[in-house]
């Protein structure tokens, strides 16, 4: 009933309010609701949402699995996805980093997946280093859990060195510009090629039990499985090959696990594809420099115009400085449109890269406005989230 | 200027760059650029010697840990306090401000020293001071209005030999009074934006400095068209 009137009234897709009333009613919601399930949580700065879609689709191997699919990834949009599931055995649950510590207190889960620390929002979630110093804490007080960690992510290492027991994962992705200095004692960290260590202190790249190659994880037990996802990019491999791992970590096989989660190719809108006046769209998520630098990487890949899309609402952050962190350069001497309700400090951002561009803030006339055929759109939360229910009520 | 390219040095990006410091560096390189003034960019990282030989040193914002790393680091290697003394222009933005002054106190009540640059001291304030900023510019520094977002804990008190940059009509900026501070050819901020972006006034004037060239004005209209909205936003902050 509260799904649907939180539908209604267009303030989501209906996945908190449900569980928002069950937390006033019962605050132990969480605990009651997890206690005898097999429970997997999924955490980090980027790659939150489809890691949980791959991993939830991997474990369905085992059985019924509950999850939050539609990135309402806080305590209420928990409650409401594991009361619509109450027999479930299993739970996948996509977590913010800042409520990662109260919500995996609650749910004491078997795996834990890191995928990476960088910034985002700095003015609502806080600084990186804050944000590595939680899940540390909290990681290290983790009773019989496994903690699936990305051992080319500075931060993720540090969170994830005292767990119980840990996975490292090389994906091939990190975003080193939050950790020039070492999270534990604040030392220069040292690079050599993948291999990174502190120059001082003891903290350095463990040794990895899964790599990640071009299109290839590399299991423990030396086997090499094709990933073949459906998804684009570097990262989503790293999430693919994450995702992996946990499932693996829960008692799901290798290859059934790849076989499962290679079939994700659009999450919560993520990489769809709209048609609109005579032009194919491709819907693209990205939030922050790193996500923004691994999406220009991927849309590299064609030379299709672009709209890029920028809001500045509480839940994208409303300082806009990390658009000076974007390598907009890259886009040089492609047509490109600047959009969304901060379509202008874009445009100044494309201005200094030497980008030619034109500013029209709506972004589905933006797409108009473009020569007919395929057009790349990346827009960052709220412009992502508005201009996917607009597209698919239109 | 030793030969005709202005160098820029970004002082410890990979400390300091937590609020797209980089950004500042881009413009006034660009600025350069379009003017036919050659000019590069020399990132000095954390662990690098800091060269005191160069022509504009950026100096951004960072987290706790990485100001303290910082200050120790330009301590140590004291290139940009040895430009700074022989009249090289020095812009200090958020972390800038703090570390420059003769000391800083955190919220943890533990009292650092400062580089010493410019006269003012720190301390943490009761709560973190958020949101766009908007001021007017104090003693005739720079035309129109000054633009930013703020997103500090930190107040500075001035102390006589150090001028704020502006005067706050919304937001806190130092002290909910005054906004920056400068010293010579030493600017410091609480503002991102980042700041030169969004105020290219400032740009030039730091050019200016530099080069001792009076520059015109460049026509960039969404730079125009970026403060009348941030303007506008700023009332909007003020009316709430």
């Amino acid at each position: 009933m509260s799904s649907k009137l939180s539908q209604k009234m267009g303030l989501g897709a209906g996945g908190m309010i449900g569980g928002r009333v069950a937390l006033k009613l019962d605050p132990q919601a969480l605990r009651r609701l997890t206690t005898g399930r097999r429970v997997a949580l999924v955490t980090g700065t980027n790659g939150k949402t489809t890691s949980t879609m791959m991993l939830s689709r991997a474990v369905t191997a085992l059985g019924e699995v509950a999850t939050n699919h539609s990135g309402a990834n806080m305590p209420d949009g928990h409650v409401t996805a594991l009361s619509k599931q109450p027999d479930a055995p299993y739970a996948v649950l996509e977590v913010d980093e800042g409520y990662f510590p109260a919500v995996a207190a609650a749910a004491q889960p078997d795996v834990v997946v890191l995928l990476n620390l960088s910034r985002d929002q700095l003015d609502r979630v806080g600084e990186v280093r804050t944000i590595e110093r939680s899940l540390r804490d909290t990681i290290a007080r983790l009773r019989g859990c496994t903690v699936i960690a990305n051992c080319d992510d500075i931060m993720v290492t540090s969170a994830a060195k005292d767990a119980h027991r840990v996975v490292w994962v090389a994906t091939g992705t990190g975003w080193h510009h939050d950790s020039a200095s070492c999270p534990r004692c604040g030392e220069p960290i040292r690079w050599q090629g993948e291999h990174w260590q502190c120059s001082t202190c003891d903290l350095a790249r463990p040794k990895p039990d899964w790599v990640t190659t071009d299109g290839f994880l590399i299991a423990p037990n030396a086997s090499k499985v094709a990933l073949s996802l459906r998804l684009p990019g570097k990262f989503n491999q790293a999430n693919a090959v994450m995702a992996t791992a946990a499932a693996a970590a829960l008692g799901v096989q290798i290859e059934e696990a790849v076989r499962r989660l290679r079939g994700v190719s659009n999450v919560a809108g993520r990489y769809r594809m709209i048609q609109r006046s005579g032009h194919t769209a491709r819907l693209l998520l990205s939030k922050n420099p790193a996500g923004w630098s691994e999406t220009l990487t991927v849309v590299k890949e064609s030379d299709h115009p672009a709209v890029l899309v920028i809001n500045a609402n509480e839940a994208d952050g409303r300082d806009l400085s990390w658009l000076w962190d974007v390598p907009f350069e890259r886009l040089r001497g492609r047509t490109v449109i600047a959009s969304g309700e901060r379509a202008t400090d874009l445009a100044v951002r494309l201005t200094y890269a030497e980008v030619e561009h034109k500013i029209v803030p709506d972004p589905l006339l933006a797409i108009d406005a473009l020569p007919e055929g395929a057009v790349e759109v990346i827009a960052n939360y709220t412009a992502f989230r508005d201009l996917n229910a607009r597209s698919a009520s239109e | 200027m030793s030969d005709s390219t202005v160098r820029i040095a970004l002082v410890l990006p990979d400390l300091l760059g937590t609020y797209g410091d980089f950004g500042n560096a881009v413009v006034l390189d660009k600025r350069l650029a379009w003017r036919g003034i050659s000019s590069e960019i020399i990132s000095v990282n954390f662990g690098e010697a800091v060269p005191d030989s160069c022509d504009i040193y950026v100096v951004g914002g960072g987290e706790d840990t990485a100001q303290t790393l910082a200050v120790r680091h330009l301590r140590d290697n004291p290139g940009l306090q040895r430009a700074a003394a022989r009249g090289a222009v020095v812009l200090g933005v958020c972390a800038g401000i703090q570390i420059f002054g003769e000391k800083f106190t955190r919220a943890d009540d533990v009292t650092h020293p400062g580089l010493g640059l410019i006269d003012s001291v720190s301390y943490a304030g009761g709560s973190r001071a958020i949101g766009e900023v908007l001021a007017k510019p104090a003693n005739g520094l720079f035309e129109g209005f000054l633009t930013g977002f703020e997103n500090h804990q930190g107040r500075t008190e001035l102390g006589p030999a150090a001028q704020p940059l502006a005067h706050v009509t919304v937001g806190t900026g130092n002290d909910g009074k005054v906004e920056g501070a400068v010293q010579g050819k030493i600017l410091c901020t609480y503002l991102h934006g980042p700041v030169l972006p969004r105020n290219p006034q400032i740009a030039d004037l730091l050019i200016e400095w530099a080069t001792g060239v009076k520059l015109s004005p460049l026509d960039l209209p969404a730079v125009t068209r970026l403060r009348a909205e941030r303007s506008k936003a700023a009332g909007q902050r003020a009316d709430a």
